[in-house]
């Protein structure tokens, strides 16, 4: 209905509609604008790293084995474990998805023998070749080749790794010398992308249903209910392991699925009530009585009355997604291992806890705190600015 | 003379609206209460009649209202103003008590009525057990409720919404208040039950010797209960004086419209007078220019319904059905150009005529033959071309229009259902003749309906339907939501419309003497039954049936017979 240019005529001043207003009434909310911008600050920081600006290289070991974060550098029971693995050759990680071999002790008495008796002949220590250290180990071609084949390639890597590894990092590091810091940005990204995705599904899911629902009434309400009653009455974690089973995949996309298919039920509550409420208003049988279909008066004319509430569910779902996904990655139904979230943080978090590593727990929850929190004042400000009293 | 029980003094009270605007709800009212005596606060939506009860009992809300310094209530040798909050709930519900509009949701669903009045009694009088239950029956059998023993453990939902009023008013004289405030106690009511409550009312302030100050928009309402009136507009008083002087000889060119552009049984003007037409002095001429109403055989008919009938089923119990017969076997002719209105009170089935006739709801029996064709019998689908012949205008202007659609949406979007006009120009330039038709600035067609007054909305509203150029106009309580002032033009502008397309109309009111204005034949409705239907000089000069007499007999008359 382009009709605005239709009659220049006319001085037009449009009035403002529905989302003008809230957004002004948004920006008057101090804690709205601090918190939108704190949110505004996540979702750029999950673009930047998908497009690969920043926490590119989450994947490599860039410090020493739990590497402490920087201010935290007097920490007692790190410091000599960290100064031996040092010279621990961990080499480039593996995308085999094995579990990497520790070395914990790494001493390697062949090793100083061999410069040992370099030392003696005259040569400069140091220099590797599998030769030299025939010398004393027969064998050593033989573990030579052992070591190729498990990816390991000469000592060439060991060196590099030597010398470039970190003793600390901004937010310490984790069990393989990964910066926590990139894996939580890292980890805000999957976390945001699941907490979105699964809450647009969820949302279509739920208010598409709802408004069959609510509007029509009837059969359709009571085969829609029975439907969710049903839904609802399956254990939770079941359900998941369920659907996780059927998808048979681990990733991103399933655990959006997951979430959406299992999450619909509460905005379709919510939907099927505003439904209700309003198809027995005047307006909707004014519709109907100017010939409006029933697709017309449920989307063209009630939706648009609704949308405030959808709105607000669908908010509320990001942070309740965000939440449920950390949980789901930390029961080992989440993200596989080629990704990193929070939850899956989390979950390595447990073991390193016991040995006092507290700063991948400490930054992931740092994390989802903040964002979970903003997300939630602005949910609640949003649905201030949105209470629809209409004059 | 004696002194006034309450003196209002020069009243300012002014609104914050947001941080620059300000709103002067009243500008300097002043009036008198007498003991011993009732006046009436008369005025329109928006004249500050309200505002003014609310200072009284000290309820303006606090944080955005502001009470001028000049000003004064004195109560009973007290400036009700200058009272601390605690002082002030001291005197309500014991020397000053209020009566509300909505008597429904005014008493507490939760509480039995007993529960509900002997708590006043105990906060104000002390009395409790015994005592309490005695004097709380007693009062429900001063308001008239029958077996009041029995009725004081009923919870509000178990009452008709008279009783509900009658106990709002046992509940407001219990502690025997020197001032009773009722703020438009009877307008939520059916004409028969407000005429009853008003009755009462002015019983209970003789016998109690108190001061009543009675709110309403509607004059007619207080001339047989008030001693003196006070006409208010736009935060201004613009008259008051003795009931008699007023209502005889009105003074103010407004009070005159008041008591004019409501119609009235015994004359019709071809055009109702408005505010504008006092104000330009031209309202006498239009009262003499009478319009003659009735229906000729030779009328050609629209359409005819014949023995329509419709059921409501409710759940009872698990697998039960309750029916209920909303309208039973009603037939009526409708003829071009003719407006047929249809009478009753709450329940007795006339907007369900209305809504089965253009098929909101679905006939249990009977036939409705327009233009040659059964349209009770179509489908869906075949019914939909004759849908936009048969439109209806809704009685609550603020709840009949999409809030998230312009006028210019709302009136474009019949066109695009029914493909009348070739593009979106063609319709936009349509829509804006229908504006100015209905008498609306063309700016309008950008706004949202809640920028509009109740009376524009319903401008809107018909122009929807005019939209589609239909056959007939069904009016369901079309001008009840209105102030009466706005409900004359809008009765005007449907006047003219069917004067100019020749439209028939299905007129739904309680309001009798509305219906009588504007129809030609009446048929008058009694639990889903048509009691009475005939041609509407006849009707209201000698009413055959004795519900027909006993509303008619219940209209406000204006002046004590």
């Amino acid at each position: 209905m382009n009709t605005a240019v239709m009659n220049p005529s006319i001085g037009i001043e449009r009035s403002p509609g529905l989302w003008s207003l809230a957004w002004k009434r948004l920006i008057a909310d101090k804690i709205a604008v601090i918190s939108l911008a704190i949110v505004i600050l996540f979702l750029s920081l999950a673009l930047a790293s998908f497009v690969g600006l920043i926490a590119k290289g989450w994947n490599n070991e860039v410090g020493v084995n739990y590497a402490p974060p920087t201010w935290f550098k007097g920490s007692a029971p790190t410091e000599d474990l960290s100064k031996k693995q040092a010279v621990n050759p961990t080499g480039p990680s593996l995308d085999t998805g094995l579990a990497k071999p520790e070395f914990v002790n790494d001493r390697d008495p062949l090793r100083e023998t061999v410069n040992e008796l370099k030392q003696q002949l005259g040569q400069s220590a140091g220099a590797n070749s599998v030769d030299e250290i025939k010398i004393v180990d027969p064998l050593a071609d033989v573990i030579a080749e052992l070591k190729k084949k498990l990816g390991r390639v000469g000592d060439e890597g060991e060196k590099e790794t030597e010398s470039t590894r970190l003793q600390t990092l901004a937010f310490g590091a984790d069990k393989w010398g990964r910066s926590v810091f990139d894996k939580v940005v890292k980890g805000s990204e999957t976390s945001i992308t699941v907490g979105f995705a699964a809450a647009i599904v969820a949302t279509l899911i739920g208010t598409f249903l709802g408004a069959l629902a609510g509007y029509y009434g009837g059969k359709v309400d009571d085969a829609l209910n029975w439907f969710y009653s049903i839904f609802n009455s399956i254990p939770y974690i079941l359900l998941v392991l369920a659907i996780a089973a059927v998808l048979n995949k681990k990733g991103i996309l399933t655990v959006v699925l997951i979430l959406g298919l299992t999450g619909w039920a509460s905005i379709f509550r919510v939907v099927r009530a505003e439904y209700i409420k309003h198809k027995a208003r005047d307006y909707v049988r004014a519709a109907n009585a100017i010939g409006a279909s029933h697709s017309r008066r449920m989307f063209v004319h009630i939706f648009p009355n609704i949308s405030h509430v959808v709105l607000v569910q669908l908010s509320l779902y990001v942070v309740i997604f965000i939440k449920s996904e950390v949980i789901l990655s930390y029961l080992g139904f989440g993200v596989g291992v080629d990704t990193v979230s929070w939850g899956s943080m989390l979950n390595e978090a447990q073991n390193e806890l016991i040995l006092g590593y507290w700063w991948q727990l400490g930054a992931a929850t740092l994390f989802m705190a903040i964002l979970v929190t903003a997300f939630s004042l602005f949910t609640d400000a949003l649905r201030d600015a949105l209470d629809p009293k209409l004059k | 003379m004696t002194t006034p029980l309450l003196s209002v003094k020069n009243l300012r009270v002014t609104f914050r609206i947001d941080r620059k605007n300000t709103f002067e709800a009243l500008k300097g009212v002043s009036f008198d209460v007498m003991p011993n005596e009732t006046v009436a606060l008369v005025g329109e939506s928006g004249s500050g009649k309200s505002v003014t009860s609310l200072a009284i009992l000290g309820l303006l809300p606090k944080e955005n209202a502001k009470v001028d310094a000049g000003s004064r209530i004195d109560f009973d040798g007290k400036n009700l103003l200058s009272l601390s909050k605690s002082e002030i709930r001291e005197l309500r519900g014991d020397k000053i008590s209020m009566i509300f509009q909505e008597p429904m949701s005014s008493l507490n669903p939760v509480f039995t009525v007993g529960y509900q009045i002997k708590e006043v009694l105990k906060e104000h009088k002390n009395l409790t057990g015994d005592a309490a239950q005695k004097r709380a029956i007693a009062l429900l059998k001063e308001v008239g409720i029958p077996s009041a023993e029995e009725r004081i453990d009923y919870y509000p939902h178990q009452m008709s919404g008279g009783q509900q009023q009658r106990v709002m008013i046992a509940m407001a004289i219990a502690c025997e208040p020197k001032l009773l405030i009722a703020d438009e106690p009877t307008t939520a009511l059916d004409v028969t039950i407000q005429k009853q409550i008003l009755d009462l009312i002015a019983e209970i302030q003789k016998k109690h010797g108190m001061s009543v100050l009675f709110i309403t928009h509607d004059l007619a309402v207080v001339g047989d209960i008030a001693d003196r009136v006070v006409v208010m507009r736009s935060g201004d008083i613009k008259e008051q004086g003795t009931t008699k002087e007023v209502f005889a000889n009105p003074k103010d060119d407004y009070t005159k419209a008041l008591l004019s552009c409501r119609p009235v049984v015994d004359s019709r003007p071809k055009r109702l007078p408005v505010i504008e037409d006092f104000m330009a002095g031209r309202a006498e001429a239009m009262r003499l220019e009478q319009r003659s109403r009735g229906v000729k055989e030779s009328d050609p008919i629209v359409l005819e319904v014949k023995g329509l009938a419709k059921d409501f089923y409710s759940r009872d119990g698990l697998f039960g059905k309750k029916t209920f017969h909303a309208a039973k076997d009603v037939s009526f002719k409708l003829r071009r150009g003719k407006t047929l209105g249809l009478v009753g009170e709450s329940g007795s089935g006339k907007t369900t005529v209305g809504l089965t006739v253009m098929r909101l709801h679905d006939a249990t029996h009977g036939e409705a033959w327009f233009d040659g064709k059964n349209i009770f019998a179509m489908s869906e689908k075949e019914f939909l071309p004759y849908k936009k012949r048969i439109q209806i205008v809704f009685q609550n202007p603020y709840a009949s229009l999409n809030p998230r659609f312009t006028v210019g949406q709302i009136l474009m979007e019949p066109m695009i259902i029914h493909n009348i006009g070739k593009d979106g120009a063609d319709r936009s330039k349509m829509a804006f003749e229908l504006l100015s038709k209905v008498g609306l600035p063309e700016m309008s067609f950008y706004k949202y309906p809640h920028e509009f007054s109740g009376g524009q909305r319903q401008r809107i509203a018909i122009a929807r339907c005019l939209t589609m150029k239909p056959d007939i106009l069904i009016c369901d309580e079309s001008v009840s939501a209105l102030d009466v002032s706005v409900q004359a033009q809008v009765l005007n502008l449907l006047q003219d419309l069917q004067d100019e397309f020749g439209l028939s109309y299905i007129f739904i009111s309680h309001d009798l003497a509305v219906v009588k204005y504007m129809s030609d034949e009446v048929m008058v409705m009694s639990n889903g039954e048509v009691v009475e239907h005939r041609d509407s000089d006849a009707l209201y000069a000698a009413p055959q049936h004795d519900y027909t007499r006993k509303l008619l007999d219940s209209i406000p008359k204006g002046l004590h017979a």
